[in-house]
């Protein structure tokens, strides 16, 4: 019964949608103000609809529903709810939905904000949105219809993914990625907007664009992050990145929507690289399309791959239509966005940014072609190749030694030109820095030169961008009397962007610090174990307590109790599992992490004898992994702080902040030199 | 492993004491057990040449995993057959060309840089190489530009 | 909108498009095996599970591929945990026992499995015609580059692997391979014989040993 209703939701949806873009069309075509907001309309009737659809599937996997496709393919009774709620997204269909559900409420959110916004911009965009929209709807009704109702009716299912139903971070996983995603949808339709409009010369439209770039790129820094967390979690190998397909397909974009955060700064300001801009906006949307297809059609193995279907097909006709439709409004357009460069000196911050962009779509191409690359091996020599961790770790690393450089020389710089002492004053000290920490590394042992280069870099660009926050916290200290916090707190409220900015380029070196130690640093080894024998890592030291089992609705679990002994005592357990679930060969590894600041001790459970006499652990000691996750943390806060509007300037709101007078002491100060053009 | 032997081991588990006599070689096999010594090379040289080619070749029961972090069972047989080889003096050459025989090309995630793998390899120096004479060229470009705009004024 | 440039940059998309078109023909999870034209590896494995009259050996007995020369062997990797294996273990012990008179030795390998798992598991699924070896340290499994269970493969007379199934087999598969390897057995006439599989063609080598692929 709600199957048969929420499936004519999404018919009805479908239509709703189809009406919406041919009014939208019309509307603004004709100058039927009346039919603009019909299409408007629709945008927010399809949410609802599909927001209707939606919570009756969840409704239909509360309940056991198994008349109704999808719940049969994922749903089971002893699956305990929430990962039976979580499994909404656990398998395509399910995962087309959610994507319909977010792009529906993305569509809304902008249209609603933008509804009073003249000219045809908001409209043309509104009509993208729902063209994309329209797509998903084809495949809800069509192809991936998870309402399709089964006969004779199975009195249970087999439940999710075993690897899905394993950590909670799936519950937060998927959800952000789709929010990263599909947000990227939004820069897009402005884009489209402008174009079509003929507002692709303006300035104005790229701001619109640049703040809901700015909130995907959270949601996509954080759903990378915790995809990496999840992968080290569940996987058992004690990594947290391998360049699997759908690994690389979430990074792509990332890549090139954080290159256009950072050269649309050299649009607002200079009016320069309008025609590069618009490629970044619409390839990162591109990226996203073409990611999701290269991963749910089956065209890549991976990991964590869908079954393939028609549905590929249907997908390959959407990235035609997308590919081919982005190639020509950019190509159609590109002689009105030309613009006159100009540049006082080649030493400034606009080159940083050109150098940022240069390595960030370099780094873009390497990951998709070495992605693609074994699919045109096998086109043209006939052969099966893989492109592993090792081609893309020493293809990459020099890009990113770069990139981290660059994260300290490009808040030094003024734009425009430097004068020789400013770039003494601003470049010089944290050479300091760079030294302290690139020693720290060589003493502690590490060889590999690039490593050396990124703990070295790490250290200049940690003390460039902390002192910015430095030097506009102690102007206000000394030009306003103000306490240090309530200082910060104006700068950052000041200008949000910049120190936003600042804030994520520190969690990126918190990251970029937490790989190159856990990489550098790695030590490992397994055992067999009898119950009281200890395995010592790296001077760490555990002991197999005992092997135990027991059985839960949905599975059986094996598990090792295992006491970590420092001089004697001990100080922490650990419960390595296997989890094996009816529907899977092979078990599940679930591994435990007993984490510190200073690094990880990683416990997995590799086999076990059945009476229990043994067990076979493989223990890896990591530093500073969780310095990763905790850096990702501070990058999605420099997102936030990024992303909320300024407060306008010379309000009575905020007078102190906003006026800042000329200060006492004769530094660049923030007010003046940087941030909104 | 299994979800047959899963329960069995879960009744055994769960009554301890119980004794079943061992119907088969233990699963395990552990790899840091000295019982390998070579003649060519100490312990921890072999160790480290074994982890070299570990690390390069690809496991074929998991995904896009090299064998030397692959927590599969046959990943740690694997590893083991390596060790063993180098220990007998075969060239780290000569283990890759063995696993290469039995898989194919695919097992290596390095591909061969000859041939048309080279594209592969060239691409991401083109990719560098090309933008840096781009920004090189623009940046001259706008320069030059922006100092005859200050001639004219 | 300048279309003739918007049509000419349109054009890139093409071969990307066709590549992709492409790769949907292609199963990224089916990796052609190196193996067929060569030598099948050879072993000597502890048998584990005994088989049913008339092709029963003794539990502990060592079988010796070597030894079986000059007859066509059906060597299945195969394990108790293994959900695919199920489905194909009917047809098989139907084949094996419908061809037990002719110049075939079934074999079953017994990979990373314990012996007690893997009799309760063929008492559950009925019996198996044939007996099966022990691979415990997966050196077998390695030496035919094996990805997963269950694989099969077919051995000519001569001693060359002549073709690998990936996956399930299935009673046509069987059919023609087997029958097409009895025939070019030198009992039979020796002819060579080619074999066209699912996904891969090989030229069975013929029943002498300058076949090619030699090592």
């Amino acid at each position: 019964m709600t199957a048969l209703l929420a499936h004519d939701a999404l018919i009805v949806s479908l239509l709703v949608v189809l009406l919406g873009a041919v009014a939208g069309t019309v509307g603004i075509r004709r100058q039927h103000a009346d039919w603009v907001q019909v299409a408007f309309g629709t945008i927010y009737a399809n949410f609802a609809l599909v927001t209707v659809a939606s919570l009756a599937m969840i409704y239909a996997l509360v309940t056991h529903d198994f008349s109704v496709s999808y719940v049969a393919q994922v749903g089971s009774r002893e699956t305990p709810l929430f990962y039976t709620i979580i499994s909404l997204w656990g398998a395509l269909e399910g995962s087309i939905l959610f994507w319909a559900w977010v792009l529906g409420a993305y569509s809304t959110a902008v249209i609603y904000i933008n509804r009073k916004r003249p000219g045809t911009l908001v409209p043309w965009a509104g009509v993208t949105l729902l063209v994309i929209s329209l797509f998903f709807a084809i495949m809800l009704v069509g192809p991936a219809n998870p309402f399709r109702t089964v006969f004779p009716v199975p009195a249970n299912g087999p439940g999710p993914n075993p690897l899905l139903q394993n950590h909670i971070l799936m519950a937060v996983h998927p959800p952000l990625l789709y929010l990263g995603y599909v947000g990227m949808s939004v820069p897009f339709a402005f884009a489209a907007g402008a174009m079509f409009s003929g507002e692709v010369a303006s300035d104005d439209w790229i701001k619109l664009s640049r703040t809901w770039t700015m909130i995907a790129w959270g949601f996509l820094s954080a759903a990378i992050i915790a995809g990496m967390w999840w992968s080290y979690e569940v996987l058992g190998w004690g990594g947290y990145w391998a360049w699997d397909p759908v690994e690389n397909a979430s990074f792509l974009p990332w890549l090139t929507a954080t290159a256009f955060l950072h050269s649309v700064m050299v649009q607002e300001r200079r009016g320069m690289l309008k025609l590069w801009n618009l490629n970044l906006m619409v390839g990162t949307f591109v990226l996203t399309i073409l990611g999701t297809f290269l991963t749910r059609s089956g065209i890549l193995s991976s990991v964590h791959a869908f079954t393939t279907g028609p549905i590929g097909y249907y997908f390959l006709g959407f990235i035609a239509f997308v590919l081919i439709g982005a190639l020509v409004m950019v190509a159609g357009n590109s002689e009105k966005v030309k613009t006159r460069g100009r540049l006082e000196s080649a030493a400034s911050r606009e080159t940083v940014f050109l150098l940022n962009n240069l390595f960030l779509t370099a780094f873009m191409f390497t990951v998709l072609i070495g992605t693609l690359f074994p699919l045109v091996a096998e086109a043209v020599r006939g052969v099966k190749v893989t492109v592993g961790e090792p081609f893309f770790n020493r293809m990459t690393l020099p890009m990113i030694t770069a990139l981290i450089f660059l994260i300290g020389v490009g808040p030094a710089l003024p734009w425009g030109s430097a004068s020789a002492q400013v770039m003494k004053k601003k470049l010089i000290p944290p050479v300091g820095a760079a030294v302290v920490l690139g020693a720290v590394a060589l003493i502690t042992g590490v060889r590999n030169p690039y490593a050396v280069l990124i703990f070295a870099f790490v250290g200049y660009a940690a003390f460039a961008n902390v002192r910015e926050y430095w030097i506009g916290m102690s102007a206000r200290h000394s030009a306003h009397g103000e306490n240090w916090l309530t200082a910060l707190a104006r700068l950052v409220r000041g200008n949000r962007r910049r120190y936003g900015g600042y804030l994520a380029h520190i969690g990126v070196l918190f990251v970029a610090t937490g790989i190159a130690a856990s990489q550098s640093f790695r030590h490992e080894s397994e055992a067999t174990l009898t119950p009281g024998q200890t395995i010592t890592v790296d001077g760490h030291t555990a002991r197999l307590v005992n092997v135990w089992g027991r059985q839960e609705p949905q599975r059986a679990v094996i598990g090792a109790t295992m006491e970590v002994v420092r001089n004697g005592k001990v100080v922490a357990t650990a419960q390595p599992k296997m989890n094996f679930y009816p529907t899977q060969s092979s078990p599940v590894p679930t591994p435990q992490v007993i984490s510190s600041i200073r690094g990880d001790l990683y416990f997995n459970l590799l086999a076990f004898d059945q009476n229990g006499a043994n067990a076979t652990v493989k223990l890896i000691v990591q530093p500073l992994v969780p310095w990763i996750w905790f850096g990702g943390g501070i990058v999605v806060l420099g997102a936030i702080i990024g992303a909320l509007p300024n407060r306008k300037r010379r309000t009575a709101l905020a007078p102190a902040a906003a006026r800042a007078p000329v200060p006492a002491v004769p530094l660049p100060i923030p007010t003046v030199e940087g941030g909104e053009a | 492993m299994t979800h047959a032997v899963v329960l069995g081991a879960l009744l055994l588990l769960a009554a301890p004491g119980t004794l079943v006599a061992q119907s088969g070689p233990p699963l395990a096999v552990d790899t840091t057990s000295p019982a390998i010594h070579s003649s060519f090379m100490s312990d921890s040289a072999l160790e480290a040449a074994t982890t070299a080619i570990a690390s390069q070749l690809r496991c074929p029961v998991c995904r896009g995993e090299s064998i030397q972090d692959s927590p599969s069972e046959l990943a740690g047989e694997m590893r083991t057959l390596v060790k063993t080889k180098l220990a007998a003096g075969e060239s780290p050459a000569a283990v890759k060309a063995y696993f290469v025989s039995k898989y194919g090309e695919w097992i290596l995630l390095d591909p061969t840089a000859h041939g048309f793998n080279l594209v592969l390899y060239a691409a991401p120096f083109v990719l560098v190489l090309g933008g840096l004479a781009v920004v090189v060229i623009a940046v001259r470009k706008w320069t030059t530009a922006a100092r005859a705009d200050g001639a004219q004024t | 909108m300048n279309w003739k440039r918007a049509s000419w940059t349109a054009l890139i998309a093409i071969p990307v498009l066709v590549l992709f078109a492409w790769g949907f023909t292609r199963d990224p999870n089916n990796i052609p095996s190196p193996l067929p034209g060569r030598m099948a590896p050879d072993f000597r494995l502890p048998v584990v599970t005994p088989g049913e009259p008339p092709t029963t050996l003794p539990v502990g007995d060592t079988v010796h591929l070597a030894s079986l020369q000059g007859r066509v062997v059906v060597l299945n990797f195969w394990a108790s945990w293994c959900v695919s294996c199920r489905e194909e273990h009917v047809t098989l012990q139907q084949f094996a026992r419908r061809y037990q008179d002719q110049p075939v030795t079934f074999l079953g390998v017994l990979y990373n499995d314990f012996a007690a798992p893997a009799r309760a598991w063929i008492k559950a699924m009925g019996g198996q015609q044939y007996p099966s070896v022990n691979d415990y340290d997966a050196r077998t499994a390695i030496n035919y580059g094996l990805y997963g269970v269950p694989e099969t493969y077919f051995i000519d007379g001569a001693g060359h692997v002549a073709y690998k199934q990936t996956g399930p087999v299935t009673d046509a598969i069987l059919t023609r391979v087997v029958d097409s390897l009895i025939a070019a057995l030198p009992s039979a006439g020796g002819r060579p014989a080619t074999v066209r599989g699912d996904t891969a063609a090989h030229t069975l080598a013929p029943a002498s040993p300058r076949a090619r692929g030699t090592p």
